[in-house]
Order: structure tokens, then sequence, then C-alpha cells
């Protein structure tokens, strides 16, 4: 079998829609657990977003976030799971671009990494500290 | 409807003695029958979050559309994979569109920090409007008998798609045209955190010719891809709260994996029609609360 048949455009697609619900399924998980803790902790006090102040810098980016996280902060939690849940198409793109490669189409190849290259200067303001 | 001022009062006291535990299971609920609505009725939830968010739960309009945002990143997601086994989405046709989404996203999410919250309510309203009106239309007929295009065939975007009688062959037209339109759909998204699907169908099946099944299975798998590209920079502004965006996002996306389930053909007619006509109230009320200035 050569690389053609194994990688046609309907394979590629059965795998990109498992990757996309195995991403969303993990990241609501993430969500929900995190969202659990925040309502045990945080339940009783009053909601207010009727003016808009911002996230604090530590939710804002992917450092902060996974260091919220990581000490069990349920905001850090939750948002981490958000910042799982903006990865999964980010992910499903890089793994078209690695399927467009296998199947030997370049000018597909270059569409995608076109497309991945928006994506990452979206993302790039979330990478800093 | 919240222009009313005793209801508008109601609401001002019941969100005031609210704890945060009540109003998120309230927003949950929400969430969920807009998710299961849409899906239901094949119109998008996310149409009528931002609305719900602002109008009756009073939330700044900035944190609604984050939350909606992600939310439209999950549905999308979510109901991908049912999609493909259809064997109906074009991924050739999808990524080369996403060009155009993506970078129309970026537009979207840099236009909304430096517009109003008036002006962005205003834009809001008239698409709700707009997708109300569509939705009143019949499914166009698909234009099985065009000829190729020398782009489309250059770009391997012609394809097949299963019917009755076997795969039917499909050419793709006006490449130019439908880019065009969908860069303006990337902005819209951007700008509200809105999937945008209506805009998407209208350029994919109206200009490019694309059969109806395709397009919309197409533009889901982009919605996804779009709303990620303006979310980044969302998440960045510190426009995407945990505690609001978590409901939301449970909510939409649990209500519309039940709503793709339960596809009833018969009762969806009559449903689609109250569903649009709720969709065209959100637009009234967005359009006279961001002009008397209270969004």
């Amino acid at each position: 079998m050569n690389a053609h048949t194994s990688w046609n455009d309907q394979k590629i697609e059965h795998i990109i829609g498992n990757l996309l619900r195995a991403g969303v399924m993990l990241a609501a998980a993430v969500v929900l657990a995190g969202g659990i803790l925040y309502l045990l902790r945080h339940g009783g006090a009053q909601p207010d977003y009727r003016s808009f102040r911002g996230e604090p810098m530590q939710l804002r980016s992917i450092t902060g976030i996974s260091k919220s996280a990581a000490t069990l902060h349920s905001k850090g939690i939750v948002q981490l799971g958000l910042l799982l849940l903006v990865l999964t198409p980010i992910a499903r793109v890089l793994f078209s671009a690695v399927a467009f490669a296998l199947e030997g189409d370049r000018v597909y190849v270059a569409v995608t990494l076109i497309v991945l290259a928006v994506l990452m200067f979206s993302l790039a303001g979330t990478i800093q500290l | 409807m919240t222009t009313n001022p005793l209801t508008f009062g109601i609401a001002v006291i019941l969100l005031a003695i609210m704890n945060t535990t009540e109003f998120t299971f309230l927003i949950g609920a929400g969430s969920f029958l807009a998710g299961f609505l849409g899906a239901l009725t094949g119109l998008g939830g996310g149409v009528v979050l931002v609305p719900l968010l602002t109008l009756a739960f009073k939330v700044d309009i900035r944190y609604a559309i984050g939350a909606s945002l992600v939310s439209v990143i999950a549905t999308s997601s979510g109901a991908a994979a049912a999609y493909v086994k259809e064997g109906y989405s074009n991924i050739r046709i999808g990524m080369l569109l996403e060009i155009a989404t993506t970078i129309g996203a970026l537009l979207g999410a840099f236009l909304a920090a430096r517009i109003s919250t008036g002006a962005i309510g205003l834009i809001f309203g008239l698409v709700l409007l707009y997708s109300a009106y569509l939705s009143g239309g019949k499914q166009p007929e698909d234009s099985i008998g065009v000829g190729p295009d020398p782009i489309a065939t250059r770009l391997r975007l012609d394809g097949t798609y299963p019917t009755g009688d076997g795969l039917q062959w499909y050419h793709v037209r006006s490449i130019p045209t439908g880019f065009g339109l969908l860069f303006g759909a990337g902005t819209l998204s951007g700008l509200l955190g809105i999937g945008s699907g209506a805009v998407k169908v209208l350029a994919m099946d109206q200009a490019m010719k694309i059969p109806f099944k395709v397009s919309t299975t197409t533009s889901n798998f982009m919605i996804g891809v779009t709303a990620a590209a303006s979310a980044g920079i969302y998440l960045h502004r510190g426009y995407i709260d945990p505690g609001l965006a978590m409901p939301v996002m449970l909510g939409v996306l649990a209500g519309s994996l039940l709503g793709s389930r339960v596809l009833v053909q018969a009762t969806t007619q009559w449903l689609r029609r109250i569903f649009a006509l709720v969709i065209m109230a959100l637009g009234v009320e967005m359009i006279v609360n961001a002009l008397t200035g209270r969004l």
C-alpha cells in the first residue's frame, strides 16, 4: 500500500472528527471539575458581570493559567479547560498539515500552514509571561 | 421583555439577590436551552447567547462575547465527529476558506476593542434580524448542473457527496467572491463572538454553488477554527471569564449534543419559525438597548 491510498481525505476526516471530539470532551471535563470546585469555594458570593474589569493577568496567559491550575485555583482549572478547548481546533489544523504532507499534496500543506500561522499569531499574545 | 420597566426592575432585583451558585445554574439552564434549540432548528445557538446574557442577565457585552466564543468552539468541534461519518464535508474547501475566515476573525477581534459596546450591540442586532430573515427562506436548491471552474479544478475543490442514487459529483464556483464573503463572516465572528454560520452558508450555497449538505457540514468545521483565531486574542485581553464561560460552555455543549440527537423532521418546521421569531425579537431588543445607551 502506498502513502496515497492509505491517506485519503475520508480517512483524514475520520481521524480529525475523533480528535475534535476527544479534545472537547477533555476540555469539558476539566471545565466541569474546576467549575464544581469554584462553586464549592465561591458559590455564596455575589456575581458581578455588569461592569467590565477584565481578567487578572494570571488568567490571560498560558503560563499564568498553568501555574494557577497547578496550585488548584478553581478559576485557573476552568481557564485551563477553556484553553484546551481553544487549542483543539488548532491541533486539528496541525494534524491536517501533516496529513496533507503524507498525501503528497503540497498546495494544501501550504494552505494549511497559512491557517496555522494566523492561529499562532492570535495565540502569540497569550504565550508571554 | 426587558425594555418593559416592570420586568426590567424585577430582573434587576432578582439579579441583586442571587448568589453565584444560583446565577451559574440559571445561566447554565439558559445556555442549555439555547444550544438545544439551536441544534434542533439548525439555526445555531450562539447567536442567541450574547443577547440572552446581556439582556436577561445584564452581563457586560465583552464578557458575554468571550463566553459565547468558547461555546462556539465547543459545539462546532463536538458536532464534527458526527458530521464526518455522513461523508458530506469537504476538507479542502474548508481549509482554503479558513484562510479568509481566520484573517477576518483577527480583524474582528481587533475592531472589538476599538469600537463602543453600543456599536457592537447595534451590529449584533442587525445580524440577528438578518439571521431571522434568512431562516424564513427555503433551503436553496442544489445547482448540480454548473460546469467546472478553472480555479476550483486547479485547487482540487470539486468533490462528491452521498445521495440516494450513489455519489453525486459537484463543482465549486466563484472562489474569489466566496473568499471575500467569508472574510466578512470571519470578521463578524471575531467581533460578535458568534459562529456566523448564516453568512457562511449563504456565501457557500449562493455564491460558490456548493450543495447545501456539503456547505452546512463544511462550515461547521470552519466555525471552530475561526472562533479559535479570535479566542486567543480575547483570552489575552481578559474577556474570557472562567466563572461565566463555565456554565455557558457546558450548557450549550450539552444542549446542542442532545438537540442534534433528537432530530425530528416533522416538528422542526414550526419550532424553526418560533425560534426565528425569538431571534427577531432579540434583534429588535439589542438595537433598542444599543440606541438608548444601555449596553
